[in-house]
């Protein structure tokens, strides 16, 4: 069978390798717990790499893992055996720079957690189905990110009790940095 | 999520633990989802509740039935609400819950509203959340719209369009086919995506027709593909072009290897490496087509990108096993890797050059490999020594300097399953090379001194007493011996007293002085060492001659011939009485997996059809069953019974499978037969066979089956008589005949009348294979030794064009009948040749060891040596007319 280049799965573990976000396209791992015994041995298995700077690689259990890590955050793109490694790698750097665009230069756990929205949208705009949708960073920043305030309610159908909290939030979060 | 307290907790002390999510709890979740359903929607409320059902999710959280169906109907209601943001988060949590068919109804009509917005991004996404929920009617409700779609000027709708057929050719082929015009514009197209998926589903819809790939592939590759992701399918397809063309004999210059060296020049590193990787990949390929991958592999390796150097390394690796020649070239650069910062490149740079070094620069190599061997993970370890052990046999000139770096990782720290691969490799090395067997040994006895895995410890023990006394100087392996005795666990104490007793019984020189540490150990606190040492000084005989008794030697190097498992049931039958347990009455048939009888079962969930007759399956239930029965009892002694044979199809009126029986003068046939019909009472259930088609076998006897009520199984019996000791070969013709009567569905009680009638079963063979017992032997070398060399018989065979050399393999097993040992039945997924060791007993209990050679050329056709050595030399002959006629 000659198959389009297939993703099995994009993971952003954080840096105790638990999951922040994970998406399976492929049947390999059919349980949660499959799942999470795989996300512990890559990240078990790449934990002590420096993958900073460049894009790294391992193979896995039958699996080629391409990953890249920024401040606390670990991103990893899973392929078959037979896959090129340069395909999966272009998939990890267009999430990686999207992501990174999306938190605007400031990627860590917390960021991402707080826009954890983003990610979802950013993982949904660059596999459909393990096809490779858009590998363009700032095509799928520009997709994923999308204001979530309405063009055609203006600010003054906001509610005040709405604002207050708009307000409260940035406070608080000013407060706690 | 379980305990919400302790985290606040923690949250308080540690800033750096916040989270957004932190005691985040389905329940409370699935409360706060019911703000979907207020009057006036609040989008930024929404799309937080949304994000926090897909964190529920993600985290692998599951929603029950009612939970989904309650959180999809509210969402749907968020329709009304035109936030772009909000809708977004509506349509991901849509595709997440994955609604059922009935639910689908109700968001069709936004979606299809959405998929005709003017807004793209609407457009787009309604299509990818409609063709994930969809099926086949509302797809053709919906199909103009998606082949406008694929012609959108938009390129992100036009790919999701595409995208979305490629998932749903899965489903509904007939319908996706349809759009191939559309597709085709989308191939023009000016976006690198469409284009890529324009070109993957295309190639999909067309893959069974092989001229319309061949042709698309034609006319693409003189070249109006821009996408780098597209060029790399196109050589895909190319290259599954070029194997079809092989396979249908067209010869000449290869077709199309002009385009696939030309995307070496590609300016995407992605299109050069998947090319590069084509050409090595092709059939048969000659070093002229490798020479410009190769060169480009090359300039990979010394990438500064750790991907690009991985892919090269990789890829010359594979290239290694079957051109090392070709690859030599970039040792110099592949040398540079092994202290490669990613160690995963660093391993294949080095088994690679394992592979392609030559004689000369083993040493070299050794001493670079010693250096990276200390700061790498156990299981790249495991690759490097199994890339040594290969190495070895391949120069055992050079076994020296391997040797002494496979004894020195030995004495350094690592797990067992490290351990264990550093040992196979010496015991391999040993087995292999006589030369190295003494130092070899010896590294081993080095290493039991300080071993911690008890396991290890008794494996070289055994073999120290298989090997040790044949040595120079079998004295000298005493002392590390006899030291286990005093220093380990109790198994490794009666590993050790077993090994010594070999050593005595061998070298007679020796056998004195074992007499008195043997004497030291029967004062063991363990049972089982004072057991074997008394043992082992009996059979030495104390008296300082050597015993030259067969049965000693026997004892002491034979191998159990019996399966443990089949002993150790014999074991917990046998009752303490006057009469000594008798090893000959242990079955030897292997018992075969139940593997096979669990499948047959799965096929059949009602649990109704031929069941693996439950009461008397197994070798053991057989031979109870049929001793039972007074007609059988005077028969002897079962030698084999098959395993079950259907003769109906699946799920049929009566469902009925025979098993063989095969004793020295008779075979019995038991026809296990189920009724599958609840309405019926079937009595006086017979098979008549004809046996006209086998002309050996004469009917003795048979016994019906009174009564087959509905799905309650039962036996019927056909004895034949046969000369003895003849494997006697034939076909049988089967019918069933039986009594019907109608039962009364409310009662469940049988009409008194019955009418007479037959069903025709298929027929049923009885094959050489019948008269072989599957017998494994723990040392196939060993056993292979110790039968005469004279009665040898060797053929050749050439057994044609097979799909693979794994199934030509399992075909002479099947055909045989016989124990595949030492996973030789397994071949390496590109191996061109294999060697296949096969053991079993032949009816009249000769014992029949196979060493079966296959080699397969490049057109798949497939020839087999065989070489048969059997106690008895008339039985060699007939394995060899077994194959013949097979």
């Amino acid at each position: 069978m000659e198959l389009p280049p297939k993703v099995k799965n994009i993971l952003l573990l954080d840096s105790e390798g638990k999951r922040i976000a994970a998406k399976y396209y492929s049947g390999d791992w059919p349980t949660n717990t499959a799942k999470e015994a795989f996300e512990k041995a890559v990240f078990s298995k790449t934990q002590k790499t420096n993958a900073h700077t460049e894009v790294e690689v391992t193979a896995l259990e039958n699996n080629i893992i391409v990953y890249k890590f920024v401040q606390d955050l670990h991103f990893f793109v899973s392929g078959g055996e037979e896959e090129n490694e340069l395909v999966l790698a272009s998939v990890l750097q267009g999430l990686f720079d999207a992501v990174n665009l999306l938190l605007r230069g400031n990627a860590d756990k917390r960021e991402a957690l707080d826009n954890l929205d983003l990610i979802f949208l950013c993982f949904d705009e660059i596999i459909d189905g393990g096809i490779v949708l858009e590998t363009d960073a700032n095509v799928i920043a520009e997709k994923a990110g999308i204001n979530s305030i309405d063009p055609n309610a203006p600010l003054s159908e906001q509610t005040i009790s709405q604002a207050l909290a708009t307000a409260r939030e940035h406070l608080t979060r000013s407060l706690m940095k | 999520m379980a305990q919400p307290y302790v985290k606040k907790d923690d949250d308080h002390d540690d800033e750096l633990e916040y989270s957004p999510f932190m005691g985040i709890e389905k329940g409370a979740v699935l409360q706060e989802a019911r703000v979907f359903n207020d009057a006036q929607v609040d989008p930024r409320r929404c799309s937080q509740v949304i994000t926090k059902l897909l964190y529920l999710l993600n985290q692998g959280e599951s929603f029950t039935k009612v939970e989904a169906t309650e959180v999809f109907f509210s969402v749907t209601k968020l329709f009304q609400s035109k936030d772009t943001g909000l809708r977004r988060m509506v349509y991901l949590i849509i595709k997440e819950l994955s609604p059922s068919s009935d639910e689908v109804i109700i968001v069709t009509s936004s979606l299809m509203k959405d998929m005709n917005s003017k807004i793209d991004m609407y457009r787009a996404n309604a299509i990818r959340v409609l063709c994930r929920i969809i099926d086949g009617t509302l797809l053709t409700q919906i199909e103009r719209y998606l082949k406008q779609a694929i012609v959108d000027k938009n390129p992100v709708v036009s790919s999701a369009a595409l995208v979305s057929g490629l998932h749903l050719l899965k489903t509904n082929p007939e319908i996706v086919k349809r759009w191939s015009n559309e597709v085709q514009e989308g191939i023009q197209s000016r976006s690198a995506l469409v284009q890529f998926h324009a070109l993957a589903l295309l190639h999909q819809i067309r893959q069974n027709d092989r001229l319309a790939v061949s042709k698309l592939v034609g006319s693409l590759t003189r070249g109006s593909v821009r996408s780098p992701l597209a060029q790399c399918l196109l050589i895909r397809y190319t290259s599954q072009v070029i194997r079809d063309m092989s396979n249908h004999g067209q010869s000449g210059e290869r077709p199309f290897y002009e385009f696939l060296e030309s995307c070496l020049r590609h300016k995407a590193e992605m299109v050069i490496l998947e090319a590069a990787r084509a050409i090595t990949e092709l059939d048969g390929v000659t070093s002229r087509e490798l020479t410009p991958a190769i060169t480009v592999l090359q300039l990979f390796l010394s990438s500064p990108r750790p991907v690009l150097r991985f892919a090269a390394v990789r890829t010359l690796n594979k290239v290694a096993m079957t051109h090392p020649m070709a690859v030599t070239n970039c040792n110099i650069d592949m040398e540079s890797l092994i202290s490669d910062q990613n160690r995963s490149i660093a391993t294949l740079a080095i088994t690679t050059l394992l592979k392609t070094g030559n004689e000369s620069s083993v040493e070299r190599l050794m001493k670079q490999i010693t250096n990276f061997m200390s700061d790498i993970a156990d299981e790249f370890k495991i690759v490097v020594v199994e890339a040594i052990r290969s190495l070895c046999v391949k120069f055992p000139l050079k076994y020296r300097s391997l040797m002494t770096f496979l004894s020195n990782i030995l004495r350094e720290e690592g797990g067992f399953e490290y351990k264990r691969a550093i040992v196979d490799s010496i015991v391999t090395i040993i087995r292999d090379i006589p030369d190295a067997k003494e130092s070899g040994l010896l590294h081993l006895c080095e290493f039991i001194e300080d071993c911690e895995f008890t396991y290890l410890s008794t494996q070289i023990l055994h073999f120290l007493g298989i090997e040790g006394p044949n040595t120079s100087d079998p004295s000298k392996y005493i002392r590390y011996i006899y030291n286990r005795v005093h220093l380990e666990n109790a198994t490794v104490r009666a590993a050790a007293v077993s090994t010594l007793a070999k050593f005595g019984f061998m070298v007679e020189s020796l056998k004195p002085r074992i007499t008195i540490l043997l004497k030291r150990c029967i004062y063991d606190s363990d049972d089982e060492v004072r057991d074997r040492a008394t043992l082992f000084l009996s059979v030495l005989g104390g008296d300082g001659t050597v015993d030259t008794d067969k049965d000693s030697t026997e004892f002491l190097f034979g191998s159990l011939e019996v399966p443990l498992v089949n002993m150790e049931t014999s074991l917990k039958n046998y009752d303490p009485s006057e009469e000594a347990f008798d090893i000959n009455s242990v079955p030897r048939e292997v018992k075969s997996q139940p593997l096979a009888e669990k499948k047959a079962q799965g096929k059949k969930p009602t649990g109704l059809g031929a069941p693996p007759a439950a009461p008397a399956s197994g070798f053991d239930g057989y031979e109870r069953l049929l001793s039972s029965i007074p007609e059988f009892a005077s028969f002897g002694k079962l030698f084999k019974s098959s395993s079950p044979v259907e003769l109906t199809e699946a799920e049929t009126e009566y469902a009925v499978n025979v098993v063989k029986h095969i004793f020295d003068n008779h075979v019995v046939f038991q026809y296990n037969c189920t009724n599958t019909i609840p309405e019926q009472l079937l009595e006086r259930v017979n098979v008549i066979v004809d046996a006209s088609e086998a002309e050996e076998f004469s009917e003795l006897t048979s016994k019906a089956l009174n009564s087959l009520p509905y799905d309650s199984p039962g036996q019927a019996f056909v004895a034949f008589e046969k000369p003895a000791g003849v494997p006697a070969v034939g076909k049988f013709s089967n019918t069933l005949t039986f009594v019907v009567k109608e039962v009364d569905a409310s009662t469940g009680e049988a009409e008194d009348d019955g009418v007479e009638d037959e069903y025709q079963l298929e027929d049923l063979e009885v094959v050489a294979a019948d008269y072989m017992v599957k017998v494994s032997v723990s040392n196939f070398r060993n056993a292979w030794e110790s039968m005469n060399e004279e009665d040898e018989h060797v053929d050749e065979y050439g057994l044609g064009q097979r799909e693979s050399l794994g199934e030509a393999i399992k075909a002479v097993i099947d055909l045989l009948g016989m124990q595949p040992c030492e996973g030789t039945e397994t071949v390496p997924s590109n191996a061109r040749s294999h060697t296949c060791l096969l053991s079993g007993v032949y009816i009249g209990n000769v014992k029949v060891l196979v060493r079966a050679q296959f080699g397969m050329d490049s057109s798949k056709e497939i020839a087999m040596k065989l070489a048969v050595r059997a106690e008895d030399a008339s039985v060699a002959e007939a394995i060899h007319e077994i194959v013949a006629n097979g």
